[in-house]
């Protein structure tokens, strides 16, 4: 019996010939990852431990970007802590405001993960280097802490799910709405402790951007991980960034899976997730009325170049709806530098949005855009479950960047088409 | 490992915004995390709970971010431990590794009411409900995984075996 891409990952990092789902392992990680809300916890378990140096100054990434700028004097002392222990440990990957930006769009950015890696992160959405051909999962502080000091972490070989996609998207249709419409199938929990290995004809068309954010909310199916066996995209991609060595892994044809799904993008409309469950997804079709107060785009799932460029085309020439804030936010400094080059920023300030510095911002209700009490907003982010962007009787649905810009100018949660 | 206490009840897919509001993450300390609570689900959970109280959900517990602000905040409460149909991935492995005591079984869930008192017998397995007028299996917790919570965590067991490695 061959192996999935996965156990192939996991094989390699940790010296064993053959894994089966179940299988305990103790694995090497090539990158440990940690942000301003979980990295100072981690920082303190690891001091507690007894830890005076990390395992590697090279592979431990430490990035501000949750409550940043600083929100407030807490936000601040976070940062602060996370700061101060990147300097005393010398880190390479530390990346202050202005070089820096929201992680899982900025850690592939510059190159630090690469396919065949095996990455753990203390944040859910670390699993969004899948796109990458890379096993990455969240974790907690605590693992972080322990990887910090040992280089390694704990791991049960999950069972995949195949997952192949076959047909061309529609004219508006992206990777959110097929991942979207994914969770709509499976639920929430669908993949809870598996993985979702990506195959299919329909893959070769799909850019990295795209991959990016379905391998971003494999999590709100409960997957362990996503993965997209690397390709030419995957190369050509990473090619332009790799400072190390990297390994291209493909599953074996006779490797074992515990479901196979099959889907034709070609039928998947724009998807929009309801309140609260990613899952309680409708087609743009049938969402009916739905007035909003704000409209965000950005996050680490849909602020990249390619969903400005999409929001952007969408807005030029138009104005937002009076009643509605839409926020922009770009999810890097160098997504933000280069939507001021393509001139996409001058498109959304005369049509009236405001563009935020690249932080999570109201994503998870932290600042920058929080709702009050029976408000409504549509987001490009990943998650809408009760209060995620602020009041708990507020309300998120979740989008594609060109049905949030759409929906900015009309009003109410509607398709690009509504506007000829 | 045996509790025994009142039980709060909760739904299915209850996630950690609502275990614990991002809003609150600018802090990690416990006792101001207990404060907050399933705060989105009950606002006046953090009041109404008594140390040994034990939270019995659904399906999908702890489901969305990997904050391990979660569990701190749970155990901060004085939660004794978790009962739930199943648990989402990242909330279960942060229990373990701090010390949460969780456990699964679907059937528990359905057979009683807020309010009502259990014991949790983690050893042998058991959960008694209504004055032993009923007893109900739990999934029995992987080996590495009882090993973790015996050395009391994950950075405990890491210790343990840095220095037996050190002695050869
Ligand atoms: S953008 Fe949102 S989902 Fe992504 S890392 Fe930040 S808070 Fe988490």
């Amino acid at each position: 019996m061959g192996m999935t891409i996965t156990e192939k990952i996991l094989c390699l990092k940790s010296g064993k010939e053959k894994l089966s789902p179940g299988d305990l392992i103790m694995a090497r990680v090539d990158i440990a990852l940690g942000n301003d809300v979980t990295a100072p916890l981690a920082i303190a378990e690891f001091r507690k431990a007894g830890g005076r140096k990390v395992f590697d100054r090279k592979r431990v990434v430490l990035i501000p970007d949750h409550f940043t700028p600083n929100k407030d004097i807490n936000a601040a002392l976070q940062c602060k802590i996370m700061r101060d222990f990147a300097r005393e440990q010398d880190l390479l990957h530390y990346y202050e405001l202005g070089e820096g930006g929201v992680e899982h769009a900025l850690l592939p950015e510059k190159g630090i993960v690469l396919p065949g890696d095996l990455v753990i992160g203390a944040d859910s959405h670390t699993c969004t280097y899948g796109a990458l051909g890379a096993f990455a999962t969240g974790v907690g502080s605590t693992d972080l802490a322990a990887a910090m000091l040992s280089g390694e972490a704990w791991f049960k070989v999950p069972e995949t799910i195949k997952v192949s996609l076959a047909g061309r998207p529609g004219r508006w249709v992206s990777g959110k709405d097929i991942i979207l419409y994914l969770i709509g199938l499976i639920g929430v929990d669908g993949a809870n402790y598996r993985a979702l290995e990506f195959t299919g004809e329909a893959i070769a068309r799909l850019g990295m951007a795209d991959r990016f954010t379905i391998a971003n909310m494999v999590i709100e199916a409960g997957a362990k991980n996503g993965i997209f066996p690397p390709d030419e995209v995957t190369l050509a991609y990473v090619e332009k960034r790799a400072k190390r060595n990297h390994t291209l892994l493909a599953s074996d044809p006779d490797a074992d899976y515990a479901r196979v799904i099959e889907l034709d993008v070609g039928s998947v409309e724009p998807q929009v997730a309801f309140p609260h469950l990613p899952s309680n997804v409708r087609d743009i079709s049938r969402v009916g009325e739905v007035k909003i107060d704000q409209a965000v785009i950005g996050s680490c799932t849909n602020g990249r170049i390619e969903d400005l460029r999409i929001a952007a085309e969408v807005l030029k020439g138009r104005q937002v709806d009076p009643r509605v804030r839409l926020i922009v936010i770009p999810a890097t400094q160098e997504i933000y530098g280069q939507a001021l080059e393509e001139g996409l920023l001058s498109v959304f300030l005369k049509a009236r949005a405001v563009i935020s510095a690249p932080t999570c911002g109201p994503c998870l209700g932290g600042h920058m855009g929080v709702l009050a009490e029976g408000e409504r907003a549509v987001a490009t982010t990943n998650r809408n479950f009760v209060g995620r962007m602020g009041h708990p009787a507020s309300e998120v649905y979740l989008a594609n960047p060109a049905v949030a810009a759409a929906s900015a100018v009309l009003g109410r949660i509607a398709s690009p088409e509504e506007l000829g | 490992m045996k509790f025994k206490g009142r039980v709060w009840k909760f739904g299915d897919n209850i996630d950690t915004d609502v275990i614990i509001p991002a809003r609150y993450l600018t802090t990690w300390d416990p006792a101001v995390l207990a404060l907050h609570c399933m705060e989105d689900a009950d606002p006046a959970f953090a009041k109404k709970v008594r140390p040994g109280d034990i939270i019995v959900a659904g399906e999908n517990f702890g489901c969305g971010s990997s904050r391990e602000h979660a569990p701190i905040a749970i155990k901060a409460a004085g939660i004794a431990c978790v009962v739930a149909g199943s648990f989402a991935r990242i909330f279960y492995r942060n229990s373990f590794n701090m010390g949460l005591p969780i456990f699964e079984t679907p059937e528990l869930w359905p057979a009683i009411d807020e309010g009502d008192e259990i014991e949790v017998d983690g050893g042998k397995g058991i959960i008694t409900l209504g004055e032993g007028r009923r007893e109900l299996k739990i999934k029995p917790s992987p080996p590495f995984m009882a090993e973790l919570i015996e050395a009391g965590g994950l950075m405990n067991y890491l210790k343990k075996r840095m220095t037996e490695n050190e002695k050869g």
